[in-house]
């Protein structure tokens, strides 16, 4: 658990931070949403004491992130930011191995970790292992950042719109890894970003930041549902709203007895995916298949009564 | 580069075998003069000039780094123009000045030399490390701090690998005008190849000039490539 106690930081006559308190539960994802210079880089960046707050603190498992020396907490606190900052005249699996080196790990064990980390993030380790950042691809790159960020299994993973440089194809996938993993491995992470989108589909909670405070700290369905402010419902935006919301809604959760015509859905897939193929094909059903066993299925119907449900 | 297995076997054999070259010179000796420089073996000048110009510049490249780490630290930051006047001053005041201000203090000899070539050759080690310490990618220098580097690591792990090679370019620089500059050496009686060039103007002599002359070119050139090639490597590994 990371408890983050009334944080505050000023530059000069300017308050980047004000006073935000939260607390961050092991094995979730917080997505710390927000516009430009709202705070979010600056929050993120107390946790690890790249930048000293100036007043309030955090703590870790019960510790103050006071309590050690600033180096030492960061290996413990893995870190991937944007535009990945891998060491170019290292190997990738130097960059990969960097924190359990400082750990003084043994050879073998760092050496498993970085197979294990690449095999991971779907790069073949013996063609990857011994290249240099400069020869893989941009979406390559960010994957090894934050297996850089994950090797020595941090108590926290901080990371800072790692997203933020890759197309929107990749960006997605990379979304989708990042899930998969963190529910691999029960990693504890706090991630930043300025697309509700992305806040949306990774965080099992959000955070949203306006000017230096947190105006709303919740589910994503409590913030698309319950904007605790009007900047909050902008940054969902009205147009957005129901969509965003039937996107967190499995298909398990409203198939029904039943059969339906055209190309099946999986339980896992989202109501927004099965309006979207509701409409595009003019079917007022879709069957729900799990491992080719058929489960029933979900109408349009049942999604237009389960969007206006949300109060 | 086919050219380059020439110069070093022409180099080669104008230090070893220079009598070889006694057709082509002859025309330039003064009528029954000597043609090839005897007095000395061209070898053993050509190591000590090679020597003094070594020493200089590890003394120079070790100064000028130290100083350069030290005025891209938070805590020196203040002291970079001063450090910048000194090292330019090093370059500005000619080495024959130095070499004559020098000689009283340390006598004949390697001395002077060595302190003349050392102070010419600060300045262009001291800029490219500095500039090459201060524009370091900023998003790695983050990680570097982010993933736990020590300040100590982060400088012998990243920051003084990633500036290499604009820092060898200067100490390029520095090494090629300090194997020209080094001929003056002669003057106070350091032994350098400048011997054979000023033996060479003192007899009217034009054969111990150009031979002199052509010695000290072709060291410069050939090192200078050889350099060049180390830089490519390093800036290749860094990723381009
Ligand atoms: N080192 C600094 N010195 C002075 N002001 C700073 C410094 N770092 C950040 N700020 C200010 O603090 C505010 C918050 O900055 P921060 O980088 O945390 O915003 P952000 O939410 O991450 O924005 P973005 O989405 O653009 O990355 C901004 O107004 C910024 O100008
Ligand atoms: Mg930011």
């Amino acid at each position: 658990m990371i408890e983050i106690d009334s944080i505050t930081k000023v530059y000069g006559d300017e308050t980047a931070v004000d006073a935000v308190s939260m607390t961050v539960q092991t094995g979730t994802i917080t997505v710390i949403v927000g516009t430009s210079g709202s705070g979010k880089t600056t929050l993120l960046r107390m946790i690890n004491r790249l930048e000293e707050p100036t007043s309030g603190e955090v703590r870790i498992k019960g510790q103050s992130t006071l309590a050690v020396k600033p180096h030492i907490l960061r290996r413990r606190i893995g870190y991937a930011i944007q535009g990945h900052g891998l060491f170019p005249h290292h190997t990738v699996a130097r960059n990969i191995g960097a924190v359990p080196e400082l750990l003084n790990w043994s050879r073998d064990k760092t050496e498993a970790r970085v197979d294990e980390l690449l095999d991971l993030f779907s790069m073949e380790p013996a063609q990857f292992r011994d290249r240099y950042p400069g020869e893989l691809s941009g979406g390559q790159q960010q994957r090894v950042g934050v297996a850089r960020a994950l090797a020595s299994r941090p108590d926290l993973l901080l990371m800072d719109e790692p997203f933020g440089a890759l197309d929107p194809i990749i960006r997605t996938r990379a979304q989708e890894d990042l899930r998969r993993i963190q529910r691999q491995l029960g990693s504890t992470i706090m991630l930043v970003t300025h697309d509700m989108e992305e806040a949306i589909r990774l965080g099992d909670r959000v955070a949203v930041m306006d000017a230096g405070k947190l105006v709303q700290h919740g589910t994503p369905a409590e913030i698309i549902t319950q904007p605790a402010t009007d900047f909050v419902a902008d940054m969902v935006g009205d147009v957005e709203r129901p969509l965003r919301l039937l996107s967190l809604i499995p298909l398990s959760d409203l198939v029904e007895d039943g059969t339906a015509d055209g190309a099946p859905l999986s339980p896992a897939d989202s109501l927004r995916d099965a309006l979207s193929a509701c409409l595009w094909t003019g079917r007022s059903a879709v069957p729900v298949v799990e491992d080719g066993a058929p489960l029933g299925r979900v109408t349009l119907d049942a999604i237009r009564a389960r969007a206006r449900a949300h109060t | 580069m086919i050219l380059r297995p020439l110069l070093i076997a022409l180099l080669l054999a104008l230090v070893l075998r220079p009598e070889w070259f006694t057709p082509v010179f002859a025309p330039l000796a003064p009528e029954g003069g000597p043609v090839i420089y005897q007095r000395a073996s061209l070898l053993s000048l050509s190591l000590s000039h090679l020597g003094l110009v070594a020493a200089a510049s590890l003394a120079a490249t070790v100064v000028a780094v130290t100083l350069a780490i030290l005025v891209t630290r938070p805590a020196g930051a203040a002291f970079r123009p001063l450090s910048r006047t000194i090292t330019n001053m090093g370059q500005t005041f000619p080495p024959v000045a130095v070499l004559a201000l020098a000689v009283p203090a340390l006598g004949f000899g390697a001395g002077p030399t060595l302190v003349a070539l050392f102070l010419y050759g600060l300045l262009p080690i001291f800029e490219n490390a500095t500039t090459a310490l201060s524009t370091l990618p900023p998003a790695t220098m983050e990680a570097a701090r982010g993933i736990g580097l020590s300040r100590w690591q982060r400088l012998v792990r990243v920051e003084l690998p990633l500036a290499l090679p604009v820092t060898l370019t200067g100490i390029r620089l520095s090494v090629v005008i300090a194997l020209g500059t080094a001929t003056i050496g002669s003057t106070v009686a350091a032994r350098t190849l400048g011997e054979v060039i000023i033996a060479g103007l003192l007899t009217n002599n034009t054969a111990y000039v150009l031979q002199g002359g052509l010695i000290v070119g072709l060291f410069a050139v050939l090192i200078y490539d050889a350099l060049v090639q180390i830089e490519r490597r390093l800036a290749a590994r860094i990723g381009a």
